[in-house]
């Protein structure tokens, strides 16, 4: 399913520029338009795909699941858990901070936690993620964040149970099928 | 119903131990072990392929647990089954009895006898909560799909209140009651000063409230079990002095240390409010349970003494 495996990656961006990013690229109407045009194209598609391939690995470590969750995890890809975890860090994080399952490296969540919180982010990583469609992998995610099929990714913990809608999106779950 | 969680309803301290089925094909190990601990525990977890070592699976080994007279806690973890495999295993679980089910990620292969196995993950614990509570409330599979009957489960959790970020592990803990847990069990409790921190952030966050929490205490065994623990077992963390404390016995005394210890623990965890009982990390030395319990003064066979706490009264579920 994946390209190749999962392992923590720290990222090469700050966290400062990555937030003010995130707000200059936000799905105005502009990027809609221009998105549309260019899954449109069966040239343009895979070229941009490819240069957001290029860019995010050498700035995340990313692996292209194609449901990109670091707006909420600040900017720390957490499919290079080697868990996969989009829900926050395992049980077995060392007492310094170090994956388990590669000693040599941060947990991604311990590092996700550091950087939200310096930007007074911290809340982001309480969000619920829903598990992924693996169909996706591959897929560009800039093009599926802005023309709003990345819209029930995650949600919001209200308080009492039941408050965070549906866990999956059955139209979508059931596209295809 | 689940017994554990009338106990639990009832305000009484509950107590749940640990078993690892067997490396073969015999239910023999846990139907003995089941009759050891039923009258001292409330219901007994049965561990799925702990460490990521292939062992009897963790269904077969609750009805083994069952069949012995003593409630089991299905432990499901996410590293070996994805998502179409663990709601159909919790579908059979629940037509055959099992009320209990204990939702964790799992160890990752590499702890384990099959290294090179290809780890799963498909969902990961908050998400396997949140499939198994929309199984049973909505009677459907996360396909949308209609369950008839849906499952009946009394939905577990764990959470290590000692890892990295420390600062995040009580809205963890958050995030998997808001998905489903009923009931939480602890990572190894060792210092008891920090598990209070934390402890003090989940009545803050109102999570005791919503959620059972139950304190996980180990009973060491010997020096090399120590060592083992302090430097092989991921996320757990024996603090300085408790393990002077245990090195500084001769070794043919450390057992009886480590079981002082543990009483000396559960009575401790016993008096931390919001603390509604204690799940026993024994899994191989379960004979020391009934000595520690007995002593500690809780637990089923006690269930003459009246250990009912007045600040456990307003228990939602």
């Amino acid at each position: 399913m994946t390209t190749r495996p999962p392992i923590p990656a720290h990222p090469r961006l700050g966290t400062r520029l990555a937030y003010r990013l995130q707000r200059v690229l936000r799905p105005q109407s502009g990027f809609r338009w221009l998105s549309a045009r260019i899954e449109a194209s069966p040239l343009t598609r895979p070229l941009f795909t490819g240069a957001e391939r290029h860019a995010k690995e050498s700035l995340f470590g990313c692996r292209m699941c194609g449901q990109c969750a670091l707006p909420v995890t600040g900017y720390v890809c957490p499919m290079g858990c080697p868990k996969e975890l989009r829900n926050g860090p395992c049980g077995g994080v060392g007492a310094d901070g170090s994956c388990e399952v590669y000693p040599s490296m941060r947990c991604v969540w311990v590092e996700a936690y550091e950087r939200a919180a310096s930007q007074r982010r911290a809340a982001d990583l309480r969000l619920l993620h829903r598990p992924i469609d693996h169909r996706r992998w591959g897929e560009s995610s800039w093009l599926n964040y802005w023309q709003g099929r990345d819209d029930g990714l995650w949600t919001a913990v209200t308080g009492d149970t039941g408050d965070e809608g549906p866990i999956t999106n059955y139209r979508r779950a059931l596209e295809g099928s | 119903m689940s017994g554990l969680r009338e106990r639990l309803a009832s305000g009484g301290f509950a107590v749940t131990a640990e078993i690892s089925p067997p490396r073969g094909a015999s239910i023999s190990p846990i139907t003995e072990t089941a009759t050891l601990l039923r009258d001292w525990v409330d219901a007994v977890n049965v561990t799925d392929n702990q460490g990521s070592n292939v062992r009897l699976a963790s269904w077969a080994g609750s009805l083994a647990a069952m069949a012995a007279g003593l409630e089991p806690v299905m432990q499901m973890t996410c590293r070996d089954r994805n998502r179409i495999a663990l709601q159909s295993d919790v579908l059979g679980a629940s037509a055959l009895g099992i009320r209990n089910i204990l939702v964790m990620t799992g160890d990752h292969p590499k702890f384990g006898d099959h290294p090179e196995a290809r780890p799963v993950f498909d969902l990961d614990s908050v998400q396997l909560l949140w499939t198994l509570r929309h199984m049973r409330d909505q009677a459907a599979v996360l396909s949308g799909r209609a369950l008839n009957p849906p499952p009946e489960c009394f939905l577990g959790a764990v959470e290590n209140p000692f890892a990295p970020p420390a600062e995040f592990r009580a809205d963890r803990l958050g995030k998997k009651v808001a998905a489903g847990a009923q009931f939480v069990q602890t990572q190894f409790v060792f210092d008891v000063e920090a598990f209070g921190r934390w402890m003090a952030q989940v009545r803050d966050l109102g999570l005791h409230e919503r959620c059972y929490i139950l304190a996980g205490v180990g009973a060491v065994r010997s020096r090399r079990a120590l060592d083992f623990m302090r430097d092989r077992v991921p996320g757990v963390q024996v603090p300085e002095d408790v393990y002077r404390r245990l090195r500084a016995v001769p070794a043919d005394q450390t057992a009886a240390e480590g079981a002082r210890l543990a009483v000396e623990t559960v009575q401790e965890l016993s008096m931390i409010g919001g603390v509604a009982g204690v799940h026993l990390l024994v899994a191989g030395n379960e004979q020391a349970v009934p000595a520690i319990l007995g002593e500690a003064g809780v637990g089923a066979g006690r269930d003459a003494q009246d250990r009912a706490q007045p600040d456990r009264a307003g228990h939602g579920r």
